[in-house]
């Protein structure tokens, strides 16, 4: 370990951040800007019968109106994911226009754009935009989107399927060994769907030189490169070389700002049309209406048992809503990133997932924290603490004897799953016992009993969740034969600057996690320099030279890993100069502290005298280029697969059902640590949101489409005061195939804590027959479930 | 979030604000702390075009004894009734519920006769204010009256109020026991229910919140109320029970009785 690395080292941007001064895409004001508001539509499902844009036109301020009939009608944004149907039928891809046409698919859909000099005077005029609409039914259920008499999303499909999908073990022979099970657990929910809730709201500005016929977007996303490759050959057309894209500070994106937005390309069109700067930016209701939404599965599942707990095989139907249109990586969700962590940490021989992915009269669903994997581990934590009760087994007991053993990837072999991943390192009983300990289990059980019977309205309960998930996300060949459209691997250049200070250009983005400063660390300890040498530079792609951006808690395993290559290219070049400046051979110097030192010697050379030689080369090896500055590609071989075991204590009142959770213990693995107090933040994070989807959060749509949830007074999100101090520990299992040993820790939180906290308060109820309460948990759900 | 255009008065006095508001009419709106008329003005629910700021007006601002009686200006906002050492010992139940609202941000601003005047049927201040049987002082272009508390709350945001008047202040009974008991709905805080009792020897008077399309009331509890808790059964009798996503009719009215019984019991 250096200096740096494994050091609760303080956030560096966290001094712009509590200034205010942050540099959102919101804060920018270009000269001549203009501002855009959107005409959006209050119907789910509705033929477009006219829009009168004639009012708007004279309205004060109004620079410009477009509608579809305008030349931005033809483009549409792409999907980045292909997954075909199990009958070989290609991927239903309807074209997603940046206005609607003829027809609207989900309240919130834009039908016009007004450009004014103030967003009051677009706002206003919008309201003057007249469109006359044909309401038609609408279907918001993924599973009723796919009976015989639901309305149709798209008219050119005989039905709302984009695709169906499976994996694992052949369904006969799973459902074979679930009919000679000891005992069956049958599970029936809804994963509901929830609303990302960034604190920043989407915001873009597009600024069209006419003069140098370039474009600059600046845009809250989480992966510069990706919109840019995405805007220029999937939508517009426009030369790539002509773009650049610029991230700076963007605030929160939980997947929600992966994705190219219909949005984005429209302004990046609009600002060409009138030739002057245009900004949008999302107000609380559009980012309600419009960012991509997550989860939204409907399970059915069945878990087969033997007679000593032992799972004999899952089974799973689901119903994964994919909203009216194809979002960039919505068909990997319930697919890829979902099935494929069927196996869990348990040694489950049989495994089967069947997958319907319908279109819905809704805002698209697509990756959020965690993607596919909460949705998996929320299902495989649920069934095995329900078939631990239903078989009378202590739901600590029945994980300990299905556990994979540890295995740590370089003595053992990874563990080959039924659902195509093999696994990396992992160590799975030793975070239960972990977080077993840390709770004092046998106490509490104690504890509970009491409370049962004293009679004082209040029930306790445990909850334990052992969860997995796969991140570090992706060898590129692997992801492209599942579908991908794009590459996964992650760009890292590092550039010694004359003086020996170092700028690093990362393909990653940060948007709240901390690379500035993590980044900066194990660089720093490479390098053996301060890490005030060290500045990490991203999100804007005409510094950096490519990357794939921040999702998939993939930037430390493989932006990191992008950059430790490069730092071993500097190192090598480093040490030709050193040589010769020492006049030693290269074999026999060694480096520490920042210089090549001659092997038993005195005689050094700093990195900073060697930098200054590699810019000023007079005295230089013969042959070698001047410079030392170097970029590289890291594509992963493998995933990285963190895990760990979450445990939440809840108290529920008896009389309202509502559930106050007490405790929450965390003990998580997420390989190496470079920064633990950043780790805690984003566990911490996790948490929070993961007790959001438990207890709180859902999108509800009625039955016309409408989102009767579209604000803070009617969606809950959780806050300080509904969490515990969060108790948490680690164990180190570090990933055995990238350089760092890191596995990701930005979505763990996410994954692991729902089942726990909803386990928690099944067990809390358990005594009074209840094996189940669909999420969110509130007061209602909770006193209802005790009511029957 | 960007409200239609308006034009903005600050008024001085009591008599200009409603010379505004009749000359102005329904055009106008009073604005006070601006905690449920900005954000539906934001919204474009509301579109006055022009408002009529009485925040200023300090004769609206103070809280005064008066013989049995603690009389609170419209203006006083949520964290001067919390903080008030008057309201606190003889309206120990009112300083409650304003602790009870929102955020700090929104006890800063918001204000009780915005509160009442906005009648939003989960806003808490209602309860209390039935359970004690206020009158709430208005004054109009035709002079001043004094509506009961039982007879202001009318619907969902629907009050006694003409037009042209506005809430000058509210005159509370002094309370020698009472207690106010919510229970939060999670997204925004506001009472699900919300429940306020005042005792008085054998007698009792019970405002509920949150359960109805108006704040009514308990009369069929406060009849069966004689010292036991049980009463508490008849919260919802002859009520029609709202329903939501958070809480449909029967859960709602099931809470009812709960807060009842726990505020007889408090
Ligand atoms: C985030 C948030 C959370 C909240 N939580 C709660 C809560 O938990 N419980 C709760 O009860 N409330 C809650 N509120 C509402 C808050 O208490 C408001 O402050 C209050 O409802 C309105 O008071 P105001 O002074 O802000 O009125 P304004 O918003 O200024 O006005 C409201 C209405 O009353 C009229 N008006 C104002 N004063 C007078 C007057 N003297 N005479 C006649 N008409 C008048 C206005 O014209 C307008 O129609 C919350 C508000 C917000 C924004």
């Amino acid at each position: 370990m250096g200096a740096f690395v494994g050091k609760p080292i303080k956030r560096r941007e966290d001094a712009r951040f509590l200034k205010g001064a942050g540099k959102y895409t919101d804060d920018l004001k270009l000269h001549g800007m203009t501002q855009l508001a959107f005409v959006r539509s209050p119907f789910a499902h509705a033929k477009i019968l006219s829009v009168d844009t004639s009012k708007a036109l004279q309205a004060k301020g109004v620079v410009a109106v477009y509608t579809a009939a305008d030349g931005c009608g033809e483009f549409g944004v792409p999907c980045g994911w292909q997954v075909d149907f199990k009958n070989g039928e290609t991927m239903r891809e309807p074209v997603h226009p940046l206005l609607a046409k003829d027809k609207i698919r989900h309240v919130g859909e834009a039908v016009a754009a007004v450009v004014a000099e103030t967003l009051e005077e677009a706002r206003d005029a919008a309201e003057l935009v007249e469109v006359d609409y044909d309401p038609l039914p609408a279907v918001t259920d993924p599973e009723k989107a796919m009976s015989k008499d639901a309305p149709l999303v798209h008219d050119q499909w005989e039905d709302n399927a984009a695709f169906d999908w499976c994996i694992g073990n052949d369904r006969a022979e799973v459902e074979a060994a679930l009919a000679g099970a000891h005992h069956v657990t049958e599970m029936e929910f809804r994963n509901q769907r929830l609303a990302p809730n960034a604190i920043e709201p989407r915001s873009y500005i597009s600024d069209y030189d006419v003069n140098a016929d370039k474009w600059t977007l600046y845009t809250s996303t989480q992966n510069p490169h990706l919109i840019r490759l995405l805007l220029c050959a999937f939508v517009l057309g426009i030369p790539e070389h002509k773009v650049r894209v610029v991230s700076h500070d963007v605030g929160g994106g939980f997947g929600s700002k992966i994705y190219h937005y219909t949005e984005e390309a429209l302004v990046t069109w609009i600002s060409r049309e009138i030739g002057r700067p245009v900004k949008w930016t999302a107000d609380r209701s559009e980012a309600f209406l419009t960012d991509a939404h997550g989860r939204d599965h409907m399970v059915r599942a069945k878990m087969g048992f033997d007679k000593e707990g032992k799972i004999l095989g899952i089974l799973s139907d689901e119903y994964c809503a994919m909203g009216a249109y194809l979002s960039t990586f919505a068909p990997a969700v319930p697919t890829y990133l979902h099935g494929t962590l069927f196996q869990g940490v348990y040694t489950t021989p049989l495994i089967h997932l069947n997958v319907t992915a319908p279109f819905t009269h809704t805002v698209p669903v697509d990756a959020y924290r965690g993607a596919g994997r909460p949705e998996a581990t929320y299902l495989l934590e649920r069934i095995i603490s329900k078939g631990a009760q239903e078989m009378g087994i202590d739901a600590a007991e029945i994980r300990f004897k299905n556990f994979i053993p540890p295995f740590d990837g370089v003595n053992q072999e990874g563990y080959q799953t039924q659902v195509a991943l093999q696994y990396d390192s992992g160590n799975y009983e030793a975070t239960l016992k972990r977080g077993l300990e840390m709770l004092g289990y046998e106490d509490f059980r104690k504890e509970q009993e009491k409370a049962r019977n004293n009679g004082n309205g209040k029930l306790l309960g445990v909850g334990i969740s052992t969860y997995i998930e796969g991140c570090g996300i992706a060898p590129s060949a692997v992801v492209g034969a599942l579908g991908a459209r794009a590459g996964l691997y992650e760009v890292g250049q590092v550039r010694v600057q004359p003086t020996g200070k170092v700028s690093v250009y990362t393909g990653a983005h940060s948007h709240g996690q901390g690379h500035e400063t993590v980044f900066a660390q194990f660089v720093a300890d490479a390098l053996g320099i301060p890490m005030d040498d060290v500045e990490i530079e991203h999100g804007d792609t005409e510094q950096v030279a490519f990357g794939m951006g921040t999702y998939g808690s993939r930037s430390l395993a493989v932006g990191g890993s992008a950059i430790i290559k490069s730092i071993e290219k500097i190192l090598e070049k480093g040490a030709k100069i050193a040589a010769h400046k020492l006049e030693a051979s290269e074999a026999d110097l060694e480096y520490a502290d920042g210089k090549w030192t001659v092997k038993g010697t005195d005689k050094s050379i700093s990195f900073g005298d060697v930098s200054l030689t590699a810019y000023v080369p007079h005295d230089y090896p013969e042959g070698l280029e001047p410079g030392l500055d170097f970029s590289s590609f890291y594509d992963p071989t493998n995933f990285t697969y963190p895990f760990g075991t979450h445990i939440a204590v809840v108290e529920v009142d008896k009389e309202t059902g509502k559930v106050d959770l007490k405790r929450f213990v965390a003990c998580d693995d997420v390989g190496n640590v470079m920064n633990p107090m950043i780790v805690d933040g984003q566990i911490h994070g996790g948490i929070a949101q993961g007790v959001g989807q438990a207890l709180l959060e859902e999108v509800i749509y009625d039955d016309q489409g409408q989102m009767i949830s579209g604000s803070y007074m009617d969606y809950a999100l959780p806050r300080a005061d509904d969490l515990p101090m969060i108790e948490t520990d680690r164990t180190v299992t570090p990933c055995p195939h990238n350089p760092l040993g890191v596995k990701g820790a930005g979505e763990a939180g996410a994954i692991g804590s729902t089942p726990a906290v909803v386990n928690a308060v099944v067990d809390a109820l358990s005594h009074l027959g209840v094996t189940d309460i669909q999420m969110p948990l509130t007061p209602q759900r909770v006193w209802k479930a005790m009511q029957n | 979030m960007i409200p239609s255009k308006f034009d903005y008065i600050k008024a001085s006095s009591v008599d200009q604000a409603i010379e505004l508001l009749d000359q102005h009419g329904w055009e106008a709106k009073i604005l006070a702390g601006g905690h449920s008329l900005i954000p539906a003005m934001k919204l474009r629910l509301n579109n006055p075009s022009i408002l009529i700021d009485i925040s200023g007006i300090g004769e609206l601002n103070s809280i005064t004894e008066q013989g049995d009686e603690i009389h609170i200006g419209a203006n006083c906002t949520h964290k001067a009734i919390a903080n008030s050492d008057l309201v606190q010992k003889h309206l120990g139940l009112l300083a409650d519920a304003a602790n009870t609202i929102g955020d700090i941000q929104i006890r800063n601003r918001g204000t009780l006769g915005g509160s009442l005047a906005h009648a939003d049927p989960s806003a808490d201040y209602p309860a209390v204010v039935l359970a004690c049987d206020a009158t709430i002082e208005v004054q109009g272009k035709n002079g001043v009256r004094s509506v009961a508390a039982t007879d202001f709350f009318q619907g969902t945001f629907t009050t006694a109020l003409e037009g042209d008047e506005i809430i000058t202040s509210i005159r509370f009974p002094k309370v020698s026991q009472g207690n106010y008991q919510k229970f939060y709905q999670s997204a925004s805080r506001f009472a699900v229910v919300g429940v306020a009792v005042v005792k008085d020897g054998n007698d009792v008077r019970v405002g509920v919140t949150g359960v109805s399309d108006a704040p009514y009331r308990a009369t069929a509890v406060e009849e069966a109320y004689t010292g036991n808790a049980d009463a508490a059964e008849h919260a919802v009798d002859g009520v029609e029970v709202m329903s939501d996503h958070f809480a449909d009719s029967d859960y709602r009215a099931h809470l009812a009785r709960v807060f009842v019984r726990r505020a007889l019991e408090a």
